[in-house]
Order: C-alpha cells, then structure tokens, then sequence
C-alpha cells in the first residue's frame, strides 16, 4: 500500500465502502428558523445508525423563507433507511411525534422521487373528521386542525432508491485535541455540501466498529485496530505517534452527493495540516466486497 | 409548423357545435379534410369550411380568429395542446376537458369549464352562469384543472364543484359555490348574495365582504394558517392575484350549516 502525502498529512491508499439506501426529504417550515430547527433536530434526534435507530436522519440544508413553499423561514431534512417499509414507518412516527407537534410547524415534500411516502395522507387521521385536503396544482396538502391553528402537511412526499449510506473519513491524530479539531474542520466544510447528512452527533463518530464479534448475539463489535489503546494486543493500524481516531460518515442523496462531500472534508481536513490536525487520513471499508459503493481517498484530493 | 388558425368569416347564423376541433380530434387530417367537418347546434347543416377560413397546419396550437357567443363547446374533451379564441365564445367552453389551455381574449357564454377535469381555461373577459359548474342533472361541477375569468362572473359560479381551482377576478353574481362538493373558488371584486350556498365543503376565498351573508355560515374568527400563504403564493405564481390578497388573519365563516357544510368562506382583512 503506497501511501500519499498532501500538506504534510499522510493520505492512505485506500477506500470508503458505502451501501445502496432508501431515502426521503421533508421541508419543515416554522414562524421562525428557530422553531424550525427545533422541530428538525427533534425528529432527527436518535437516527445515528440504522442498526439501533431505525433510520438515519439530519438537516441537509437551511432555507430562507424564499425558498420554501410557504414563504417561512424553513430546513429540509433527509432521512435514509435500508427498506422503503423501514424509511415509510420512520418518516411518519418521527414526523408525527416530532414535526405535527412542534409550535407553528409545517411540513412539505423535500424530493420529487420515483414513488410516494405517505406524510399528510396518512397523518390526517388525527384531524378526527375536521381534516381538509386541499389541492394546489397537482400537489396536494392536508390541513389538520391543531391547538395553535392548522398543521400543514403535503400529502405526500417523494423516494429515492439511489441514496448512498455509509461514506467516512476516518482521522488518525496524534491526540484527541487534534483529531477533533481535524473532525470538526471536515463536517463543517461537508455540511456544505447539498444533499449529505453526517448523522451522528456533531457528525462525528468515535465508536468505529468492525463487522462481528467474540460474543455470538453481536453483529458488530469495536474497531479494534484503530483503537489506540489496543495498540500492544491486536494487529494495530495505529503507528506509535497516533493517540487517537475519529470517523466521519456521510450518507447521500446520490453517490455524487457522497463523493463531494468527502472531497470537501477532506480539503478542509488538509488544509487544517497535521500539527492542528489529523496525521493520517484514512476510511472504512470491508474489503470491497460488502458495499455496491468505494469512494477512493486518492480520486477524492484536492 | 404553424398553428392551425380557424377564421370566421361572417357571424354565425346559428350555434355551432366546435367540439370536433380540438388538437387530439384533428391530428393527422389535412385542411380539406377539416373543412368538411360537420358542425352540428343549429337547423342547418354546417361545414367547418362554411364558416371558417382554415389555415395553417399544426392542430397541437389552435386559433379561432374572431369570435362569437354562438361558438358553442370549444375545446370540449381536449386533452392536451392549446386553443386561443380572440374573441368571444359561446356556452360550455373547455366542457370535460383533461388536459391543455385555453384563452378566451373575451367574454364567454354560461357553463364555462363545465366538469373540466383539468387543464387551464383563461377567460380574460366576462363568463355567464354557471361557470365550472354541472349541465341540468350531473351531480358534480368543475372536478380539477384551473379557470380564470379576469372579468365578472355570473350567479352560481363553482356550482356542485368537486376539485380545482376557480378565480373570478371582476366580481360575480349571486350564490358562488353554491352546492359545492370541494375546491378552491377565489373572489376579487363585488360578489353577490349567499356564497357557498348550500356548500358541503371547499374554500371560497373573497376579498372583500360579500353583497349578502348566509345567516347559516358562523364567524370562526381570524384565520391565521400556513396554508393561507401556501395558496396565496399559488395563486401569485398562476399569475391569478399579484399580491397577498387574503392579509393578515382573514375572517373564517364555516359552513353551510343548513346542510350541513364543512365548508369555509375566507374574507380577506385588507381594506379594498
């Protein structure tokens, strides 16, 4: 393996393996972008990982209210799932737990897919009888009435079967200082980047793991070899000088979304330089042989 | 290719039917083939050549030069393409139609967009009674699509009306959205007595109060939803109002109780 170095910051040869997702957009709209967000990042709370969450969540971009439909300030949010049943059952307990009952909230389709999700039209039923469907040009909304006037709610909202989950970077530090600096810099440059969510918190994750475990009921388990505690026990990645690793993951619209993303993150993670930031840069993957996705570190440089 | 241009040549000496003329029916014929076209409505037997000059060739874009309140059924069925009359029309204009547009530059006859299912009928003058609503026994009106009539509309205006969207922007008569199943009918100008009479459910939107008020609609109070402006900014954007007409908390009255309706009746609080 023949290692780049760019700006002083070793960049490894290899790859991010990234699967094949189920994903939906919904356009939040509030009296204020701070009632916005509230009501985003309530629905999009506990949607890490599909394996303990469900579903993958997060804000992809803010709209000033010249880009919404109802001319309020607003935030579009992506949701990703391996099923469309999966994706379907998400968007709607999260969009009714989370969205119907934040103040003054709205919700619009985010996408124009291929199929349908139900959102309004199967939300309605809380209208008890009293709900209005109105239609406006060929899109049509429900209108449930709601303590602080009427929720809004576009019937439906559209699927994306080409959504890419599970692009990373993984940042190899000298210290945990560095390596969230280093962390911090690339999910700021790929939030960015339209059409990508970092789901986890901050968008940065710290628990890595490999596929499988010891212990049978497992399916995944710690990433032992870029732990730097582990250093002296397993077959380490970790060359002496690294304390410690963080990992990125970014899950997309489309497999463009995902590789801009990374190609952001990665610019911006050079450019911090190994003394501030990450030595090493590296990413995930299973050999190659898991994922329909690889996003090559060596293609992605600035 | 240039559109298909039908010129009258004298005011017609009865109705006519032109419910044969529309862009699906006359694809593929050649202009003698279109001159020799049956136009029925009246006593007489009539040749689309009788009455018109026919030129041009493609029927996706028709014209009817001139115009008369005799021209009766225009673009009825239509499904896709555009008809554009430059002057009046008769009854029954875009009748059932699916798909498509058309432009009336004036004033049309009753049952203008009569149970149109969709497409756009623009009326830039005056439209009679009846507007988007059903012929004697139907049991439903206008079921999709949007009509415009820039000028004033008769009385009963979206009457039994089921979906879609109807803009009356020069006023109309008496009873708009009488029997209204559901919908959208927008209101600019004086309208008459009793909106929504009768009406099950459906929003008629007036921007200013109406000559009369059912007694069997109640006050609901301000208005105040996301929707009024997501159906404002709709109707800017069709180029239907150009402002935000209904402003800030308009008055609600629900209805219509005699029936009894869920219907709304929306009265902007801006001052005209």
């Amino acid at each position: 393996m023949q290692n780049l170095t760019v700006n002083g910051v070793i960049i490894d040869d290899t790859f991010a393996e990234a699967f094949g997702m189920r994903a939906t957009a919904i356009i939040i709209t509030a009296p204020s972008r701070q009632w916005a967000l509230e009501a985003a990042r309530s629905m999009t709370g506990f949607a890490t990982s599909v394996i303990g969450c469900g579903c993958e969540a997060g804000v992809d971009v803010e709209l000033s209210p010249d880009e919404t439909p109802d001319g309020r300030p607003g935030v579009r949010v992506l949701i990703f799932a391996v099923s469309t049943d999966e994706l379907q059952k998400q968007l709607l307990n999260r969009v009714g737990q989370c969205v119907l009952t934040s103040p003054g909230s709205a919700c619009y389709a985010g996408l124009e897919g291929t199929e349908p999700l139900k959102l309004g039209s199967a939300m309605r039923y809380f209208g008890d009888g009293w709900q209005i469907s109105k239609r406006l040009g060929n899109r049509q909304f429900w209108r449930l009435p709601v303590m602080d006037g009427e929720f809004v709610c576009e019937a439906t909202t559209g699927l994306t079967k080409k959504a890419v989950g599970g692009g990373n970077l993984l940042l190899l530090a000298h210290g945990g200082a560095e390596a969230l600096a280093a962390a911090e810099a690339g999910v700021e440059a790929m939030r960015a980047v339209p059409g990508v969510i970092m789901p986890f918190p901050g968008g940065i994750v710290r628990s890595g793991s490999k596929v499988g475990s010891k212990y049978k009921s497992l399916v995944a388990s710690t990433n032992d070899a870029y732990s730097p505690v582990l250093r002296a026990q397993v077959a380490s990645e970790l060359d002496p000088d690294i304390n410690a690793v963080l990992e990125i993951v970014i899950d997309g619209e489309t497999d463009e979304a995902v590789a801009a993303a990374m190609r952001a993150g990665l610019k911006a993670v050079i450019d911090l330089g190994p003394e501030r930031g990450a030595q090493r840069v590296s990413a995930g993957n299973y050999g190659g042989k898991l994922g329909k996705f690889q996003y090559h570190l060596k293609d992605l440089l600035p | 290719m240039s559109g298909l241009t039908f010129t009258l040549l004298a005011e017609p000496t009865q109705r006519l039917d032109l419910s044969p003329l529309t862009p699906q029916k006359l694809a593929g014929l050649s202009a003698g083939e279109i001159e020799k076209i049956e136009l029925g409505g009246g006593g007489d037997q009539v040749k689309v050549g009788d009455c018109f000059k026919v030129e041009g060739s493609d029927p996706e874009t028709i014209v009817f030069e001139g115009g008369s309140k005799r021209l009766d059924w225009i673009g009825t069925d239509m499904e896709a393409g555009s008809i554009r009359v430059t002057g009046d029309a008769g009854a029954l204009l875009g009748r059932r139609m699916t798909g498509g547009s058309i432009v009336v530059k004036g004033s049309v006859g009753p049952y203008a967009g009569s149970q149109m299912q969709d497409g756009r009928v623009e009326i830039q003058g005056d439209a009679g009674d009846l507007a988007a609503g059903p012929m004697a026994g139907e049991l439903r009106g206008m079921c999709g699509g949007t009509l415009i009539i820039r000028g004033r509309a008769g009385e009963r205006l979206g009457d039994r009306m089921r979906r879609g969207l109807v803009a009356a922007l020069g006023g109309c008569g008496d009873y708009p959205g009488s029997r209204m199943i559901a919908g959208t009918i927008v209101v600019a100008g004086e309208a008459g007595r009793m909106p929504g009479y009768l009406m099950r459910r459906g929003s008629i939107l007036l921007d200013r109060p109406p000559q009369e008020l059912s007694p069997t609609f109640i006050e609901s109070g301000p208005w105040f939803s996301a929707f009024a402006s997501l159906l404002e900014r709709h109707l800017m954007q069709e180029g239907i109002v150009d402002y935000p007409f209904l402003g800030e908390g308009p008055m609600r009255y629900v209805g219509d109780n005699a029936v009894p309706g869920k219907g709304e009746l929306v009265i902007s609080s801006l001052k005209v």
